[in-house]
């Protein structure tokens, strides 16, 4: 491209031909286009709401709320301001996320890698399973569940106990637990902290019987003994209670899980699980089959195959499409308001209609879903680089 | 350095663009509410888009062969009768509670007429007006006639189902705290869902407007196995609603609504208006634009109230029709019977 500036006047024709000058050029119309189309938006919005007399705000969320809630992890009351409501449906959100995101891991990898079992009905049922739940909208299967399967439970007079220590009625699931939510909470960080202490001790075992072919009693005792200590802090310090049947109909102690919670967490867990479950199967398809054999070559079992030498091979194509399957599941939590489960977007309808100020309401909203979303990105992004080749 | 230039300048032109943009047009390119917008938008249109609820038997209820129905749906025939001479000139929108004042403030349809309880806080705050109320109402509960629940103390440790963005959510809040009542509530954001669940036994109480507890009585499977309970919550004035800052429109909506009332109380009716042709009563000619411009004076044909009864009737007619003696609920007319009567319908003079 002749460009040679300094000897010769402009040359326009020559600019035009320029690649370099169309590259830039193409950046600066879009930019242009895209700051044009926001500010003709944020313009008009501007207008209608001067049009209605109205400010843009957050004040409002000082105001008392006045409305009642049916479930919430932190106390409230209904004269408590709307940023309160807003934090009681944020816990119920986080409550069926990171429920979800735990059952429907377990859930769509045993799936996933019942597509590859040697029995055939357990590989039939998965492929059923998938095919059936992904072609059905998420509303529709979270009505089912809600009424035709829990709804289809006996009322709190006919409940079905199990074995007396769950008990299921058309209000809820009730099942054994902590006689405090500091407990609970204890409970909680003692299981979270014993399984990161287990997995840290399981790979130094596992490298010093790698590096020096002997030794790793130390770290086995280390293992025994957290095992022991959880154990004990689970049985005896939780203060376990259990649900007890009342005469009449009723349950008193331990904890209730909402119908609305539960009907909500297994259409989501269903749901988003069949797409993990197809994830997980292309992973394992992407390992190639030498892999396979060479493991059955070495005397693998099955179970060990897939476990030792297939599954953490096939992991660095599961994660990132992982990542976007929990994302999903987030942001389908906020369907769960059509079976009365009150999330945060169930309250942020609620506050916004009293308020009359969706587009604030909105704002909230999509911050904190882009705030949970960033969240498992970043978690899932460090656990991606891990399983990364290694290159030395 | 360069491409932060290039950002610059971008900025600003976009800026320029912004600060230029003091024209009063909306999205759709229709003319702002700067003097007399609305009105002559649906004049422009030829047709009235009305926001009702579409879900409730004798309000408004779309039948098997789509025709909506109900007292509700008769006031938009009401104002698209008087604005474009003809009752069939609308477009009924079906909102939620929750959707229905951001369509109207973003003037999706021009006025509601879908059971809005008239409110201070959304008189004021929410920016919406209100046209008079076409029907007096009171919370009431929903309960199996089997359940033994007599009372609202009753429901402690029970669940109530309720719909998400209507008054009677907070009132429901409001009676219970003052009674010192713990119940669970279980708020939907849709109305059939909410009875779905209440039908199938989630809720021991279902809670909404009197009348519409009525109504949708009505659409259960069994609605003997159900009663009302002895209870008003709260008082529930109902009736169409307007955006704020249009007057001329707001003004339209509410005299075509007090004209209804105001025939009643002339005892025109849509049987009898051709007697009234030649009226001797001053007030009469006035009231169907013989005399006067009434009608002129809004932006609307003179005779507007002549169309309004033909067409749709008086507001004793809308009722009976609807939801009184000669539909399956009959209701009372009670304090919706004229004010001559001992009811609460009162239309300021026509003068």
């Amino acid at each position: 491209m002749a460009h040679d500036s300094g000897s010769r006047s402009f040359d326009l024709k020559a600019m035009l031909r320029d690649e370099r000058f169309w590259k830039i050029a193409f950046q600066v119309i879009t930019l242009l286009v895209v700051l044009l189309l926001l500010s003709f938006f944020l313009g008009n919005l501007n207008r209608n709401l001067i049009q209605q007399g109205r400010a843009f705000g957050f004040s409002f969320l000082r105001n008392p709320a006045g409305f009642s809630i049916g479930e919430s992890l932190i106390q409230y009351r209904p004269n408590d301001p709307y940023w309160r409501a807003l934090m009681v449906g944020l816990g119920n959100t986080l409550t069926l996320v990171v429920g979800g995101i735990v059952l429907t891991t377990l859930l769509g990898v045993v799936a996933g890698v019942a597509s590859f079992s040697k029995n055939w009905l357990l590989q039939k049922l998965s492929r059923v399973y998938v095919g059936l739940v992904q072609n059905i909208p998420l509303l529709l299967q979270l009505f089912f569940w809600y009424f035709a399967i829990f709804g289809a439970l006996p009322n709190p007079a006919n409940q079905i106990g199990i074995l007396g220590l769950a008990f299921l009625n058309n209000r809820g699931v009730y099942i054994p637990w902590a006689s405090s939510a500091l407990l609970a909470i204890l409970g909680i960080a003692a299981t979270v902290g014993a399984a990161i202490a287990a997995l840290f001790l399981w790979r130094w075992r596992t490298k010093i019987r790698i590096e020096t072919g002997v030794g790793g009693q130390a770290q086995s005792i280390a293992l025994a003994v957290v095992a022991l200590a959880w154990l004990a802090i689970i049985t005896l310090g939780m203060n376990w209670t259990v649900p007890e049947g009342v005469e009449g109909g009723g349950v008193t102690g331990g904890l209730r899980l909402s119908r609305e919670y539960v009907a909500s967490l297994t259409a989501l867990v269903f749901y988003t699980s069949a797409f993990v479950a197809e994830i997980v199967r292309a992973g394992i398809q992407s390992v190639s089959k030498g892999q396979w054999e060479a493991a059955r070559t070495l005397g693998l079992n099955a179970g060990m195959v897939m476990r030792l030498v297939v599954f953490p091979q096939a992991l660095r194509v599961i994660i990132p499409p992982m990542n976007s399957q929990y994302m999903n599941l987030t942001k389908n939590s906020s369907l769960a308001f059509a079976i009365a489960f009150p999330e945060i977007y169930s309250i942020a309808t609620t506050t916004y209609n009293q308020t009359g100020r969706p587009v604030e309401v909105f704002v909230v909203m999509m911050a904190t879903y882009l705030t949970l979303c960033l969240l498992i990105t970043v978690v899932m992004n460090q656990f991606n680089r891990s399983v990364q080749f290694k290159e030395r | 350095m360069r491409k932060w230039g290039f950002l610059a300048a971008a900025l600003g032109l976009t800026l320029a663009a912004c600060g230029g943009g003091t024209t009063t047009t909306n999205a759709d390119g229709e003319a702002a509410p700067a003097g007399g917008g609305r009105l002559d938008v649906v004049k422009g249109r030829g047709q009235l888009i009305c926001g009702v609820d579409g879900g409730i038997p004798g309000f408004s209820f779309v039948d098997e062969s789509g025709t909506y129905t109900g007292l509700d749906v008769d006031i938009c025939k009401a104002v698209a009768a008087a604005v474009l001479g003809d009752a069939e000139a609308v477009e009924y929108r079906r909102l939620d509670s929750t959707e229905r004042f951001t369509a109207l403030s973003g003037g999706e349809v021009d006025m509601l007429s879908r059971n809005t309880t008239w409110t201070i806080s959304r008189d004021t705050s929410v920016g919406l007006e209100f046209a008079p109320t076409t029907f007096f109402d009171g919370q009431g509960m929903l309960v199996r006639a089997d359940s033994g629940i007599a009372g609202l103390e009753d429901f402690a440790g029970k669940a109530i189902c309720v719909e998400t963005g209507t008054t009677t959510e907070l009132n429901l809040t409001d009676q219970m705290r003052q009674l010192g009542v713990d119940f669970e509530p279980v708020v939907f954001q849709d109305a059939d869902a909410a009875y779905a669940a209440y039908d199938e036994g989630r809720c021991e109480g279902m809670t909404s407007d009197k009348s519409q507890l009525v109504a949708r009585r009505s659409t259960l499977p069994n609605p003997d196995e159900h009663t009302l309970l002895e209870v008003t919550m709260s008082k529930e004035p109902l009736g169409p609603v307007t955006t704020n800052n249009d007057s001329s429109w707001y003004d339209v909506v509410k005299w075509v609504t007090y004209g209804l009332i105001q025939a009643e109380e002339f005892g025109i009716t849509s049987e009898n208006i051709a007697t009234f042709e030649a009226t001797e009563n001053p007030d009469i000619a006035r009231f169907l634009g013989q005399e006067g411009t009434l009608g002129t004076d809004m932006g609307l044909p003179n005779d507007f109230m002549v169309k309004v009864i033909t067409q749709v009737g008086n507001y004793g007619e809308v009722y009976d029709r609807n939801v009184g003696a000669d539909s399956e609920f009959a209701l009372e007319r009670g304090q919706n019977a004229l004010w001559s009567e001992g009811g609460l319908m009162y239309s300021p003079p026509f003068r």
